[in-house]
């Protein structure tokens, strides 16, 4: 529905303002789900770091932690993901790739150790800390790109290519890669977490009323605010790790167009549900996907998909809204 | 009197949903007085306060500044026609300068230099020095205070309303704004005293009016009149009043569950001490009530023993396990967002029958939460409906049937009828009661004493941080007095 309506927004802004509309939207669809190969090469393969980035935000945000340093924490797993996989010659892909995602997980989540300090010792808002980290790691990008994993041929500002024994196996025939699996896999093991083992229960209690969860004396809602952030920055590195492993095999400058951004979308859009976030992650994926086509093939600016986003998450937030209301008027009927 | 009242409202009747808060109350405030208004909690003086000022609208009732009857549709309207209310709680933006926030209340255009001048002309008229370029979150609590009352007197009140405005100040701090206020008074404007402290009221005021339950049960000078005649008025001594029985079955040699020996709690907010070297021992089978004005440590003490709030020092030994029914159902005792099977798993420990390895067995939980449902008559959908969703009285069926699942040795209650209707609330008694026949010791505060006199085998009153206990067979004027003399 709110979906529908974000297209529908795109489409009449679209004729507003002298595109062929029809012929853009059918660039977008072909460019998402137009063939099997733009469907797994296009789509899949932007929507796996929404996904897990989504997943890390889903989590954080459940455990009443705002983490907004997604980019950052993505990047930094990146970096780490870059510099074990360039030196891993001669070894097996056994060895090689659980090396590469464990140095991206353990980068994402000491990204997240001085917010997480920050806030424990001093109560600094994770929400500031978290942000502000996102500049320094792309700085970081940027100097490690030019200073110490610099290709080399010391030209351009990138890194080597990983070894082949770090990449992630693809699908014959297609750019989709492994990484598809691990999204899944992490889907199914925090639904698992939320809703069925008491620390999961404890963790959403402390993110939906830290109070009475703090007075039923059994749980701490700052300690728990830290472990969610904690985990969300550990999953957004795995993310940053996927995508140098299973798409670009080398690390530089803007590797993410947004995707830690982005992904706080996908993962409000999915309520903070699993497995919403990945029906959300494919929707934002196959939005990204189609934007490029839609560029190439109409001529319309691959950035108006984010105006559909933008108008989706809104929709979404109105129709939240609107329901509160009702009941909330439906309550004072009731009770005069 | 040939000047008409400066204040007069004439049979002011209020209700907030199945409570009636005020039945035709009558208060009238002579220009030049000081007029303190006393009642015990939830009596109704903040209630009638807040309709002079417009910040409620009566049900019934009339309302008369300087003798002309006007309607006080908004604190707008109240501030046009003279008057300045200075609220229980600080309500200056932290943020902001102490001469925006004076800008803020008295709607004045900002301009700095202006302002400033106008701030400091309105602070030295009533000798209260303070600096405008402040920030209001730097001032220390007695400044705060002068700031609200700066607030008030702006937009140039003739009638000031203090709610409990020495609540927070020290004795010196208090003496101070006390004579402030006098000074307002000699210069033709007239107060209204809303305070807890007898002796301060008959110290302060000129005239003094009581309210007891909505109504006004005592209104005239305080020539004459004692603390003890004070307290009296305020808490009644009806032939309901005394105590139903002063002592119910038990041994009296029944085990210790509750010890605590020179016990030191913090206040909840980390700065100050609010119990002070308590010793207290409740045997099983026993219910003691803590009576007491609010902020006398009471609820710092009931926590401590909870184990929700670490003590400073002393030695607390309470069997477990414990119940805790907190005071703020929709904030405390539950999380209105999450379903009831969900609030009942809160409660969870780890040897309940729907944990099994640290995993959840919802099937069982939810059966559990149905069987509570039925148990405690509870009105609700069914497990799955949100806690939000249920009326207070049932939500708070819903905290005491979580809490008492456990057949727990130590029970403590903080206000647990608070809000609720009167069935609702025998329910909740019989339930704490019926926890105590089965041989848990219950430790209950209510800010209502006809609550624990109806419901203690034995009572405490709660006084700047320590317990009196009160004899036993004391009536509602005994145990009033005790109240208001041991916070002197």
């Amino acid at each position: 529905m709110a979906v529908l309506l974000g297209v529908l927004a795109l489409l009449l802004g679209l004729q507003l303002t002298g595109y062929d509309a029809v012929a853009a939207m059918t660039a977008l669809w072909q460019g998402a789900f137009g063939s099997w190969y733009a469907f797994t090469s296009a789509t899949l393969v932007r929507a796996v770091p929404l996904i897990i980035v989504g997943l890390g935000i889903a989590l954080a945000f459940r455990g009443n932690a705002l983490n907004i340093g997604a980019e950052g924490q993505f990047y930094a797993g990146a970096i780490a993901a870059t510099a074990v996989g360039v030196h891993l010659a001669g070894r097996p892909p056994a060895v090689a790739l659980p090396a590469v995602l464990a140095a991206a997980v353990l980068a994402g989540g000491a990204w997240v150790l001085v917010p997480v300090w920050l806030q424990l010792r001093y109560g600094v808002l994770e929400v500031i800390s978290t942000l502000l980290l996102n500049f320094v790691a792309e700085a970081l990008v940027s100097y490690v790109v030019q200073g110490p994993l610099q290709e080399s041929q010391h030209i351009y500002p990138q890194s080597d290519p990983i070894e082949l024994a770090a990449r992630l196996p693809l699908l014959p025939g297609t750019r989709l890669h492994a990484g598809l699996l691990l999204a899944l896999l992490l889907a199914g093991a925090l639904w698992y977490l939320f809703g069925r083992t008491l620390w999961g229960f404890r963790l959403r209690a402390a993110g939906a009323g830290p109070r009475a969860a703090q007075i039923s004396g059994r749980v701490d809602p700052r300690r728990m605010a830290a472990v969610a952030l904690l985990g969300s920055g550990a999953i957004a590195g795995l993310a940053g790790g996927v995508e140098v492993s299973g798409v670009s095999y080398a690390l530089f400058q803007n590797l993410s167009p947004g995707y830690g951004y982005t992904a706080i979308a996908v993962a409000l859009l999915a309520r903070l549900h699993p497995g919403g976030v990945v029906l959300t992650g494919l929707l934002f994926g196959a939005l990204e996907a189609g934007a490029g086509a839609m560029q190439r093939e109409a001529g319309v600016p691959a950035v108006t998909v984010y105006v559909v986003e933008a108008a989706i998450i809104l929709i979404v937030l109105l129709a939240d809204a609107g329901s509160r209301r009702a009941v909330a008027m439906a309550d004072r009927r009731a009770a005069t | 009197m040939t000047a008409p009242a400066a204040l007069d409202l004439r049979g002011i009747a209020k209700r907030f949903g199945s409570v009636q808060a005020l039945r035709g109350a009558d208060f009238s405030l002579a220009p030049g007085e000081i007029h303190a208004l006393l009642g015990e909690n939830g009596a109704g003086k903040t209630t009638l306060m807040r309709i002079a000022f417009g910040l409620v609208q009566p049900d019934a009732g009339a309302i008369l500044i300087e003798g002309k009857r006007r309607t006080m549709d908004s604190a707008r309207t109240a501030r046009r026609l003279g008057l300045g209310m200075v609220h229980q709680h600080f309500t200056s933006v932290p943020a902001l300068t102490v001469a925006e926030n004076v800008a803020l209340a008295a709607a004045w255009p900002v301009a700095p230099a202006a302002l400033a001048r106008r701030v400091r002309a309105v602070a030295a008229r009533f000798g209260l020095p303070l600096d405008p370029a402040l920030r209001a979150g730097h001032l220390s609590v007695a400044l705060k205070q002068r700031l609200e009352i700066v607030k008030a007197l702006a937009s140039d009140a003739r009638i000031l309303l203090l709610d409990e405005p020495t609540a927070v100040l020290t004795p010196a701090e208090s003496d101070e704004l006390l004579r402030m206020v006098r000074a307002f008074t000699t210069a033709g404007g007239a107060a209204v005293l809303i305070t807890h402290k007898l002796d301060e009221a008959l110290a302060a005021a000129d005239r003094v009016t009581v309210l007891r339950q909505g109504a006004v049960v005592f209104a005239g000078p305080v020539a004459g009149q004692s603390p003890g005649s004070l307290a009296r008025e305020m808490v009644g001594d009806g032939p309901t009043a005394s105590r139903p029985s002063p002592s119910r079955s038990r041994a009296p040699d029944a085990p210790l569950l509750i010890r605590l020996e020179e016990l030191e709690v913090p206040r909840e907010s980390g700065y100050g001490i609010a119990v002070r070297r308590v010793t207290l021992g409740v045997r099983s089978g026993e219910v003691v009530g803590v009576a007491g004005v609010e902020g006398n440590g009471q609820r710092e003490l009931l926590r401590a023993v909870a184990g929700r709030l670490p003590p400073l020092r002393g030695r607390r030994d309470v069997a477990g396990p414990i119940a805790f029914i907190p005071e703020d159902r929709t904030t405390e005792g539950l999380i209105p967002s999450l379903s009831l099977t969900e609030n009942v798993v809160l409660g969870s420990r780890s040897d309940d029958p729907w944990i099994r390895r640290g995993r959840i067995d919802w099937r069982t939980a939810r059966a559990r939460t149905a069987a509570l449902l039925t148990e405690y008559a509870i009105v609700a959908p069914g497990p799955d409906a949100p806690a939000g969703s249920l009326s207070g009285g049932n939500q708070q069926k819903l905290v005491v049937a979580r809490e008492l699942a456990h057949d727990p040795k130590v029970v403590v209650a903080e206000n647990p009828t608070r809000g609720l209707d009167l069935r609702a609330g025998q329910e909740i008694h019989d339930r704490l009661r019926a926890a105590a026949a089965a041989g848990a010791a219950v430790l209950v505060y209510s800010s209502d004493l006809d609550e624990v006199l109806a419901l203690a085998d034995r009572i405490l009153v709660a006084a700047r941080g320590s317990l009196i206990e009160a004899p036993p067979g004391a009536g509602r004027a005994a145990i009033g007095e005790l109240m208001v003399a041991g916070g002197r």
